[in-house]
């Protein structure tokens, strides 16, 4: 299995990690149900942070008559999956017409040097992934980038970016320092 | 009120109405309404309900005031925005509210009965109805978006909600529901405007064990979000529309199928399943009538392709959303091989009032071959963003230039592009014809599901048409070779023309092209996804061709086809020099400096960094 945790070696899942749990319970509470293989998929992305084949192969096993194939084929064909560890925050940059229009791609190519990553990547220090998105639902508010749960909005100055992206290095460092204040 | 379950009946309904309008219209009675759409929480409406929520916590014995989430009013440009309602009194419209603004409303307004007019709309004490925005529109499908608390089901009740299920199981026959719908004229709202009557009439004889209805929250146009706006703002009209769906076909089982990408728009269905459960508004023998009826929700996973019909169908089983071929069209084989229909968000906001009113009171919106109101995402290049309803037959002039007040910065308009990845552009002279599904058709457009940018003079229509198809080639599912193959193809293309290496030749082969995809495609997204080219092309054929023989972008927008040059009055600060990643720069201090064009990669800093205009591009 060792070959497959290539991703970012200290981040393997180990057979017994305690979300394997969690996920089999719920397998357990949609298992009477239809149709069930997205929403499983989902459910251990939501736990995992991303759906390695290790974890496909393990949902395989539980749900009778699933193959690794038939998971496999659907975690690559919907863009919501993702099959490689992902940055502590995510930043989803929306390409939609109406952001796009106003300049969205200006942003994509300020991230893309600021953090010197790829769309899709993720940064040499693991804090950021980036991806591009289609429509966020802010249209109004466009150009607009989401970094997990928060909306920034009417990003025509790409000068801010820098001053974004400090905010989560600096709530890092208090992390950081509060564990250590903790540890010592 | 998990004691009603038992006996939900119109009698219960009606009083549940009256309790609450009884409430609200009480002297003194004030509702604080905070708009907490996807838009009003990106904007910080979750702080200013904290902060209002404080400020009352601390008065207690103030019984009065009610502060309530709700959805969006379609002005998202203002969000965060709070409105106050008193009994008989204007309502009032705070706007771009802070929480230190909230806290100061709440003392002076709310505790001390005096309005902030500063913190209304440009200080002018006006409300969102007064707005030109929403002078044109007529609001059916919107009517509780930002009016109700979406989470509570007594709101919705109070609003005659449910009366349109109650009457269709109590009073009307199966046939007679679908025979109103017939009547009213709806025509699906999801794109391809197929009539929901005529619809249901296909799935209804069907005998089965089971049948299905699907709500399709999918929405994937990019730019669109109508249906989400409703989905946040009226949870509760969706279920009852699909209820009465149900009971008009035959079917005891709904799901919705909405994209993750939309959580609080999942979380507020979820909250109105449970809801409408503990009142016997789903669930066995709905108000005490031999119909029964429930519903689930279903998570897409970010794929455009699921928006279509038979692809959706593929995901609720857990598969690959991948489309086959219609016919058996879902009306006979659908979810599970079971007959099944599927509507739009939009589409079913619309039925419980046509249920209700009746099918001549819809007709008396819109034209005579699209009846009712259609809502429009109005974005892109224009004053006025937001969600707006308008009565199908307005013109499109009416909406950008009325309605969104046009072009900011004094820019020219260029094209309106409505129907997404599916759809084309509009021009000029095409502004003046009223809007209906028949009507953009025939324009080379379509009605989609109601995105409408405006694009000005700074965009490029090579650069969209691109756009566009890098989306469809994205999202192509690959089952069929003219989609899967023929989109990439086109994509090159344009990626060629707008690298500057394009050929002349290479327009009639982006046409023939186009043709042939929409000709040989399995399924819609195949076959209108070369309609953003086609019709760009047709529109904007100069543009093309200045790309192609002149190896110039006129709109400025595609890099490799630009010249950057420094003007005679440069001051020689050397600050472009300095900033230039590739060093393409160079000059003395105090002297004129120069661009190296081979070494420039056009990548414009020098043009943002210059603080004295003295770098231009052509
Ligand atoms: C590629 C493609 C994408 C679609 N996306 C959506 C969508 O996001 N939402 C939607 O309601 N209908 C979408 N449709 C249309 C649906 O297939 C279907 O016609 C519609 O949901 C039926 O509902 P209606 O009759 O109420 O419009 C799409 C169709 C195609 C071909
Ligand atoms: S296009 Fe970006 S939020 Fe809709």
């Amino acid at each position: 299995m060792a070959n497959e945790c290539n991703n970012r070696n200290e981040s393997c899942i180990r057979p017994d990690d305690p979300r394997y749990k969690e996920l089999k319970a719920y397998i357990d509470s949609v298992r009477d149900q239809q149709g069930i293989n997205i929403m499983v998929l989902q459910e251990a992305q939501r736990l995992f942070g991303y759906v390695p084949l290790e974890v496909q192969k393990w949902i395989s096993l539980e749900l009778d008559d699933v193959s690794v194939g038939e998971l496999y084929g659907i975690s690559t064909f919907y863009s919501q999956f993702n099959l490689t560890k992902q940055g502590k925050h995510k930043i989803s940059v929306c390409l939609g017409t109406a952001c796009y229009v106003k300049g969205a791609q200006a942003i994509v190519e300020a991230l893309q040097q600021h953090l010197d990553i790829e769309v899709g990547g993720i940064s040499e220090d693991e804090m950021f992934s980036l991806e591009a998105t289609r429509c966020l639902g802010c249209c109004s508010l466009a150009p607009v980038m989401m970094i997990d749960d928060d909306v920034y909005a009417k990003l025509y100055d790409t000068k801010q970016i820098p001053e974004i992206l400090d905010k989560y290095y600096l709530e890092s460092e208090l992390e950081h320092e509060m564990e250590s204040e903790v540890d010592a | 009120m998990a004691k009603a379950k038992a006996k939900m009946t119109l009698d219960t309904l009606k009083s549940i109405q009256a309790d609450v309008l009884a409430q609200q219209e009480k002297e003194n009675n004030i509702r604080i309404l905070v708009g907490m759409g996807t838009c009003g929480i990106s904007a910080g409406a979750r702080e200013v309900m904290a902060a209002l929520e404080a400020e009352l916590a601390e008065k207690s014995d103030v019984e009065n005031v009610q502060i309530i989430p709700c959805g969006c009013a379609g002005m998202c440009t203002y969000e965060p925005i709070v409105e106050v309602v008193e009994p008989g009194k204007k309502r009032v419209t705070y706007v771009h509210v802070t929480p230190e603004k909230a806290s100061e409303i709440m003392y002076k307004h709310i505790f001390g009965g005096d309005p902030v007019v500063k913190y209304t709309i440009n200080g002018e004490f006006k409300t969102l109805n007064e707005q030109n925005f929403y002078q044109k529109q007529k609001r059916v499908v919107l009517k509780n978006c930002g009016e109700i608390n979406p989470e509570d089901i007594n709101e919705y009740i109070s609003r005659d909600g449910y009366q349109g299920l109650a009457k269709a199981v109590l009073e009307l026959k199966p046939e007679d529901v679908i025979e109103i719908m017939k009547d009213s004229g709806l025509r699906g709202r999801g794109g391809g405007g197929f009539p929901t009557g005529v619809k249901w009439s296909f799935a209804a004889p069907n005998k089965a064990d089971q049948k299905y209805i699907i709500c399709n929250a999918d929405e994937g146009d990019p730019g669109a979000f109508m249906d989400r706006s409703v989905l946040e703002g009226d949870p509760h009209a969706i279920l009852e529309a699909m209820a009465i769906g149900g009971y008009a076909i035959g079917a005891s089982k709904g799901f919705i199928y909405v994209r993750a990408e939309y959580p609080v728009a999942v979380q507020r269905l979820q909250t109105a399943i449970h809801q409408a459960r503990e009142l016997g508004l789903l669930g066995d023998n709905i108000l005490g009538s031999k119909f029964s009826f429930d519903i689930d929700i279903r998570l897409g996973a970010g794929a455009f392709v699921c928006g279509e019909e038979t692809a959706l169908i593929a995901s609720i089983e857990g598969k690959r959303g991948m489309s086959r071929n219609k016919p058996p069209f879902p009306a006979k084989e659908g979810l599970w091989g079971k007959p099944t229909c599927i509507n739009n968000v939009e589409t079913l906001a619309n039925i419980p009032q046509i249920i209700l009113n009746g099918a001549d009171w819809f007709r008396g919106f819109g034209t005579d071959k699209s009846p009712g109101t259609k809502v429009f995402a109005l974005g892109g290049k224009i004053n006025q963003t937001g969600l707006v309803e308008v009565p199908m037959g307005i013109t499109l002039r009416e909406v950008i230039y009325d309605i969104g007040e046009g072009i900011p910065d004094g820019k020219a308009f260029k094209a309106v592009q409505t129907g997404g990845p599916s759809g084309g552009c509009i021009t000029e002279e095409n502004l003046e014809i009223p809007i209906d599904f028949d009507n953009l058709v025939a324009i080379g457009s379509m009605m989609g599901s109601g995105g409408m940018i405006v694009m000005d003079e700074d965009n490029c229509m090579v650069d969209i048409a691109r756009f566009f198809l890098d989306f469809t080639v994205d999202e192509s599912c690959g089952k069929c070779v003219p989609c899967r193959e023929g989109t990439k193809r086109l994509h090159e293309v344009l990626d060629r023309i707008t690298e500057g290496e394009g050929e002349p030749e290479d327009l009639q082969r982006l046409e023939d092209l186009a043709e042939n995809i929409k000709a040989t495609s399995l399924c819609g997204l195949g076959q209108t996804a070369p309609n953003p080219v086609l019709s760009t092309l047709k529109h904007f054929h100069d543009e093309y061709e200045a790309h192609v023989t002149e190896k110039k972008c006129p709109a400025l927008v595609c890099k490799p086809l630009l010249t950057f040059e420094i003007k005679d009055d440069c001051r020689g600060c050397t600050l472009c020099s300095r900033m230039c990643p590739v060093r393409a720069i160079t000059g003395e201090t105090k002297q004129v400096h120069v661009i190296d064009q081979e070494k420039c990669t056009k990548c414009g800093t020098c043009l943002t960094v210059c603080k004295f205009g003295s770098i231009i591009k052509y």
